[in-house]
């Protein structure tokens, strides 16, 4: 399986003064994806109501890749290189999570709640997870997921702003899914414009 | 050069699609690709779970919460109403919660072909 090589995390204190804000610990993510939010959350409608419950799925899909991630790391199937690297990878959805969090709060909505971890086990069969490559499958499968539904829903957000976060998202979530699919030696996708089709 | 042939395979093709005769193979892969991130066959995730969803009433799985639109909706689960609700969910129930929609008639006809199939396996 090939090498993943990951970069340094920010110093600690330095990530914690970026995330503090008003009493309320925000990703840097979060506060760069809420800013282009601002003029949007002033007002309340009909259509801000859709694009929060587009969020609120957002915000499910990140519960589940953080628990999946989890899953992962808890397994004891994973080198210790990997594991670093599925840890870098379950941050960056810690980070969706809170932006998506603070923005659908800004928007007057109600974020949907994590399941319990034995759900998320169940619903995704953690039970069949024998080896490293099983682990590094599901993770590849749930970012492919993810991928085709950020990109499928940019459509039907309201506000212009909300799809250029979904875009960004789907970003991530496509780095992640290069990884993982290079560690499991697949082959790249043979046509272009493969994603979200 | 004689179009019927052509013209027949189109109002064939026309006719199958209306009357939600999609190709299951297809609407597997299609499935695979665009359902998947939120929909599983047996499992509640961020979605119902979609086994035997074919004929099912709107917002009955246990254990999953529904929007209070789609709950409310008593709506049942007919081939017609499943491409009503893939081709646009918010116009048939205002106020659910699902984002994603599926705007080719073919595509539509083939996952919902694909459900049919796994609404009749065990």
């Amino acid at each position: 399986m090939s090498k993943i090589i990951v970069a340094q995390q920010a110093p600690l204190a330095r990530r914690n003064f970026l995330g503090q804000s008003g009493g309320v610990l925000l990703s840097a993510t979060a506060i760069s994806l809420m800013a282009g939010c601002e003029t949007m959350a002033q007002s309340s409608n009909k259509s801000e109501s859709q694009d929060v419950a587009i969020l609120n799925t957002a915000l499910g899909l990140e519960h589940e890749a953080i628990n999946a991630y989890q899953l992962g790391a808890e397994s004891g199937l994973l080198d210790k290189g990997v594991l670093d690297v599925a840890v870098k990878f379950q941050s960056d959805h810690k980070a969706h999570r809170d932006a998506l969090i603070a923005t659908i709060q800004k928007l007057g909505g109600k974020p949907v709640m994590e399941m319990k971890m034995g759900d998320y086990a169940k619903a995704l069969k953690a039970d069949t997870l024998k080896s490293q490559a099983d682990v590094l499958a599901l993770a590849a499968k749930l970012e492919m997921g993810a991928i085709n539904a950020y990109l499928g829903v940019i459509p039907a957000f309201k506000s212009g702003d909300l799809a250029k976060v979904a875009g960004r998202l789907a970003a991530d979530e496509t780095m992640h899914w290069t990884v993982l699919s290079q560690a499991l030696g697949r082959p790249l996708p043979n046509k272009a414009l493969s994603f979200g089709a | 050069m004689n179009g019927r042939p052509i013209v027949a395979a189109m109002l064939a093709l026309c006719f199958a699609h209306a009357h939600g005769a999609g190709d299951p193979a297809r609407g597997a892969e299609l499935y695979e690709a665009r359902c998947t991130g939120c929909h599983s066959l047996d499992a509640n995730r961020i979605g119902p779970m979609h086994r035997r969803v074919v004929g099912r009433k709107a917002g009955s799985v246990r254990d999953y919460a529904y929007s209070p639109a789609l709950g409310k909706s008593k709506l049942t689960w007919s081939e017609a109403n499943l491409d009503r609700w893939l081709a646009n969910p918010e116009a048939l129930v205002p106020g659910q919660k699902m984002g994603y929609s599926v705007p080719e008639s073919a595509d539509r006809a083939d996952i919902i072909a694909y459900l049919r199939r796994e609404t009749s396996t065990p």
